[in-house]
């Protein structure tokens, strides 16, 4: 290919990447008649009532708020425990270092649906069933071991005499960590929130089976809405679309960081 | 790489994950092995059954055909978005305004919940009112996929190269972005041609993110469940039922304890090994 069409390549993927999800935001402005009735590559009667639907009736937009908060929990538990523990498998070596990184790591290997029915029964056990921790404290289990992975990789990119200088100078550990280690690899956090962020906002096995009502996500409440109503096409398509929206405002904010995240973080 | 100080306390500070990550993986797992050797008949009654729900499962038509259809999806995925996102990569601008326009736009696939990527596929290839359904029936091809197993196969595959050949991209982009602009000098004065350039200097600079791509797409397609669900279902007929579909009928829908706890500890060790084998060969390479 020479270099003055190369710019194709990238711009027919893109394209290809596009059009489901302007299938999908089609057919979201679209009424059931029209939808149902006719092919039409553009509403031709644009409508809002699907979107009014979801935001004035609970079941739905509640679906959105149980999703975001266990995401939020989950996201900073993973990213909070996973610091310390990165440092230490960055910087120190101790017994049954190697054995335990790759331990954590086999949980990343983990498929969700060996771990469904389990998971009910434990957190059902716990009296967590049901709840928003249950649910962040499931997606832990492959978030931590991704975010010790990516961090441990940004702190090794630091040189370990920004740790010497400092407690040459009297600083404690935690104070260390706390004030200065933690501002040089703050791109390094922007980019584990992200990735703990993307997986536990897209996973729906183990969310939808560790709850009913009270965490219902709001996956889930499509699914529902789908098997019950029949064919509500342009309500599920705009339930989609909503979705999509979380999603595209963090890349928006993590863009510059997501390459070199990934060079860097050796994810 | 600066030398490691020896510090049995710095067990101090991955207490908190291996203790959230132990609750999280160790208890199910010891469940899991506790039903792949008993038999129950509910009410928490256990009758210890030894390997007996190994030996049925490894001999059942079943689960071999499930584990095909798998090995197959996964192979022909991986065919085709390692060299794809790797292409793409090749060809995205290095730097100036439209790298994030490119980055952005293309990791939105990754952030839609893997239903919605069913759903949304589910409409998009709709034989009557989906677009490419439409496209295909009115270009004279036989398509719909709610009927015919190749159609649904086509449409699964098609939906995973769409959600996740950009996962490639980053991490081949993030490789080629780590490149000195020396090496291209350098090649460009030894009159290096476009292909040698890619060949020896872009592809081996690729290689440790690409081994990670490899792994990742490997690892994710293996356990993949939500998508070709909601998609298919696993229809028509078993066409597109894979491994975790299998699973989760047995296990949530009939029940059936023993053989699924039998089932979850091959499929995932078939998956640690393949993941150690591979990076052992790999890392081996690399070493000589």
């Amino acid at each position: 290919m020479t270099r003055r069409y190369k710019w194709l390549l990238p711009a027919f993927y893109i394209v290809f990447l596009m059009l489901p999800i302007y299938w999908l935001l089609n057919m979201s402005f679209k009424t059931t008649n029209e939808i149902l009735g006719s092919f039409t590559l553009w509403p031709k009667n644009f409508t809002l009532e699907n979107y009014t639907t979801i935001f004035t009736d609970p079941t739905w937009y509640n679906g959105y708020i149980d999703s975001l908060t266990y995401v939020g929990i989950n996201t900073a538990i993973s990213v909070t425990v996973a610091l310390p523990a990165a440092y230490a498998f960055s910087r120190y070596r101790f017994l049954g270092d190697k054995h335990l990184f790759f331990w954590l790591l086999t949980n990343r290997m983990a498929p969700p649906a060996v771990f469904a029915l389990p998971f009910l029964q434990l957190y059902s056990e716990v009296g967590l069933f049901d709840t928003h921790i249950a649910v962040a404290l499931a997606h832990a289990l492959f978030n931590i071991p991704l975010a010790v992975w990516i961090l441990e990789g940004f702190m090794s990119g630091v040189p370990k005499e920004l740790d010497e200088t400092a407690y040459v100078d009297g600083y404690s550990f935690w104070r260390f960590f706390i004030k200065i280690f933690i501002p040089a690899i703050i791109a390094g956090i922007g980019v584990a929130a992200f990735f703990c962020f993307m997986f536990s906002w897209v996973e729906l096995l183990l969310a939808k089976t560790l709850t009913s009502v009270e965490a219902k996500p709001i996956a889930a409440v499509m699914t529902r809405t789908a098997s019950t109503s029949g064919y509500e096409l342009g309500l599920l398509a705009a339930a989609g679309s909503l979705t999509i929206i979380p999603g595209a405002f963090v890349i928006y904010f993590v863009r510059n960081y997501i390459a070199k995240g990934f060079a860097l973080g050796r994810v | 790489m600066t030398v490691k100080l020896t510090n049995q306390k710095a067990w101090f500070l991955v207490a908190p994950v291996v203790v959230l990550v132990a609750f999280n993986a160790v208890i199910p797992l010891m469940t899991v092995v506790n039903y792949s050797v008993q038999e129950s008949f509910g009410n928490n009654i256990f009758f210890w059954e030894g390997v007996k729900w190994f030996e049925e499962v490894l001999h059942s038509e079943r689960f071999a055909a499930s584990l095909m259809r798998q090995i197959f999806f996964t192979s022909v995925i991986l065919l085709i978005e390692i060299p794809f996102g790797v292409a793409i990569a090749l060809s995205m601008p290095r730097k100036g305004p439209w790298v994030s326009v490119c980055l952005v736009l293309m990791a939105l696939p990754l952030l839609i919940p893997w239903n919605v990527v069913g759903a949304m596929w589910n409409i998009f290839s709709l034989p009557d009112i989906g677009l490419l359904g439409k496209a295909l029936n009115s270009l004279g091809i036989g398509y719909d996929y709610t009927q015919e197993p190749i159609s649904a196969w086509f449409t699964v595959i098609l939906m995973d190269v769409w959600h996740w050949t950009s996962l490639v991209v980053l991490l081949a982009f993030a490789g080629l972005s780590s490149i000195p602009e020396a090496y291209y000098h350098a090649a460009k004065i030894d009159g290096a041609s476009p292909w040698a350039i890619v060949r020896y200097i872009e592809l081996p600079k690729m290689k440790r993110v690409l081994i990670i791509a490899f792994l990742l797409r490997f690892m994710d397609s293996f356990m993949i469940y939500t998508e070709p669900f909601v998609l298919t279902g696993g229809g028509p007929g078993n066409a597109t039922t894979f491994l975790s579909i299998d699973l989760v009928k047995v296990a949530l829908g009939q029940f059936d304890l023993g053989p699924a706890g039998a089932i979850s500890l091959i499929y995932f060790l078939i998956i640690l090994l393949t993941c150690w084998l591979f990076y052992t060969l790999t890392m081996k390479d690399e070493a000589q």
